[in-house]
């Protein structure tokens, strides 16, 4: 009975409090969210990696880091090594766990810095438009002109190989899509009758900006940044791969790829066993980021 | 006392040879109290004029005085407390994502008021719409309720010039006639002085005492409302539009 009347109290036409209106618009999203089962299967994966991330040292059978030369390359199953051990006789399951935590920063990291720059450049560079928006996008257009993977190694080959500067650099190339992105939308946007409306009582730019142009750009970069993590986990995981990102002997996925790439043909699963890792959570992304376009995109829903 | 003086307003767009005059040489007087209306066919500048006086459009010439004090280029902080616009669209004009408090007390804070709760609450109660349409999102109200929370927001800083642009013909008719009747209880109540866009003679011969006819950009006659209930144009095109109406 309670439930009931809270779900009437929350599914309600006629909120009583902004807190009501705002809880009442989330729930509902959360409904359609919830209706579309390719994406709740995304959210749980991601929710349960987000979980063995902060249970790593809980859930891991070993010590991520320990060596044993005498027990290397053992085989999926074998004792005590359920996904075997890597060339030095670590234990991959661990590593994989461990690994969760490195690539849940870099996504972090990345997330909030690539989308906001993006957000200011797009937003500013389409409402002021004239000269401003000329230079932000002529700069914008010298960074999407570069390929992504090459302009990031040049970054940290300037800046030195690292798992902070191989999320300096993936940031650094993620940004002009969203810059685009966010133009396009304000350039729609701040022609509207709305945006005149707040004109008319005399807002200022920044205020309209902020207030009126954000909030609408917002779903649709939620949208692109959850579609895109998937290519910025392999980005990472690329630089790992070249050496380039996180170092030895840290168990970053990429890293544990580019190690077991010289016993791939006698010992498959050292290499494999990261990849599905990467593959997993590049699945889950982006099945969340269709789901998400459904609730947040008023263009694509209905 | 004039409220609102136009003389030699041009209005353009674009430049060179992409120049478009959308208003040519107009020039009309409003007093103080008075409901004036602007009436032609698509295109023929009506809005134009109306974007002109609120600065929404990017280029003109000639004066436009409001209440005596002539309009600069860049409008005073106080210019808005005394003109405001309700657009044609109440489908565009309300920002999708706010809802109707979060509208209405933005614009009494910008307007630099206190008591923004109970204003909201006045102002929704003006326009007829109860307290429980307060924290609606435009997509829960109809085109009507909608209209009603435009003109609450017009209505919000007290001014004393409302420029109407259409207001109802977005509508169906028979939410138009409300809106009208609002609109015009409101002016009583206020002291409203209207300029009205429309091409709806009939909305015009309901709400307006005097009236322009405008075609192609240029003022072709002005005319009080009892000549135009008695069909006696003097310009050709005001005929022709009457006889369209009829």
């Amino acid at each position: 009975m309670a439930e009931q009347t809270l779900r009437a109290w929350l599914l309600t036409d006629t909120p009583t409090s902004r807190r009501h209106a705002k809880l009442s618009a989330l729930y509902q999203g959360w409904l359609a969210f919830r209706a579309n089962t390719m994406a709740m299967i995304g959210l749980g994966i991601l929710l349960s990696l987000v979980l063995i991330a902060a249970a790593a040292p809980l859930l891991a059978p070993h010590d991520p880091f320990v060596q044993n030369l005498g027990n290397r390359l053992a085989p999926l199953g074998s004792e005590g090594h359920i996904l075997g051990t890597d060339s030095l006789g670590r234990d991959i399951l661990s590593r994989l766990i461990y690994g969760a935590r490195i690539t849940l920063y870099i996504v972090a990291l990345v997330a909030m810095i690539a989308p906001i720059v993006g957000l200011l450049v797009g937003t500013v560079s389409g409402y002021i438009g004239g000269w401003v928006d000329i230079v932000l996008m002529r700069i914008t257009d010298i960074f999407l002109a570069f390929p992504r993977l090459v302009l990031a190694l040049a970054f940290v080959a300037a800046l030195g190989a690292g798992i902070e500067n191989a999320v300096i650099a993936i940031s650094l190339t993620a940004w002009p899509p969203y810059a685009r992105i966010a133009r396009a939308e304000t350039l729609t946007i701040r022609s509207s009758d709305y945006i005149s409306a707040i004109k008319l009582q005399g807002a200022g730019g920044l205020r309209i900006i902020t207030k009126h142009i954000w909030p609408l750009c917002v779903s649709s970069l939620i949208v692109r940044v959850t579609l895109d993590m998937a290519g910025i986990i392999l980005a990472a995981a690329g630089l790992g791969f070249l050496g380039l990102g996180a170092q030895p002997p840290s168990p970053e996925w990429g890293a544990m790829i580019s190690e077991g790439r010289r016993f791939i043909l006698d010992h498959w699963w050292v290499a494999t066993m990261p990849g599905l890792a990467i593959f997993t959570v590049s699945l889950a992304f982006n099945l969340l980021g269709d789901g998400l376009r459904d609730v947040l995109d008023p263009k694509a829903g209905e | 006392m004039k409220m609102l003086e136009i003389n030699g307003l041009n209005v353009w767009f674009g430049s060179g040879r992409d120049r478009v005059d959308a208003v040519r040489n107009a020039a009309f007087e409003v007093g103080a109290g008075e409901s004036f209306g602007l009436v032609g066919e698509s295109g023929s500048g009506k809005s134009t004029i109306l974007r002109a006086i609120t600065g929404l459009a990017p280029s003109w010439s000639g004066t436009i005085a409001v209440a005596g004090r002539q309009i600069e280029i860049r409008r005073p902080k106080d210019f808005y407390k005394q003109v405001q616009m309700v657009f044609q669209d109440p489908y565009a004009s309300l920002h999708p994502r706010h809802s109707v408090d979060a509208v209405l007390g933005e614009t009494l804070q910008l307007h630099g008021f206190k008591d923004i709760d109970a204003r909201v609450v006045r102002l929704l109660d003006d326009v007829g719409l109860g307290q429980k349409f307060r924290f609606r999102y435009p997509h829960q109200l109809s085109g009507g309720q909608r209209q009603r929370v435009a003109i609450a927001r017009a209505l919000a800083p007290e001014p004393e010039l409302l420029l109407l642009d259409e207001p109802t013909s977005a509508l169906d008719v028979s939410v138009q006639a409300e809106i009208l009747n609002l609109l015009a209880d409101l002016r009583q109540e206020h002291g409203l002085t209207y300029l009205m866009v429309s091409h709806d003679l009939s909305v015009v011969g309901h709400m307006c005492d005097r009236l322009a006819v405008m075609k192609d950009g240029e003022i072709v006659e002005i005319m009080d409302v009892v000549a135009l209930r008695a069909m006696k144009a003097t310009h050709p095109y005001s005929q022709h539009l009457l006889q369209a109406s009829v």
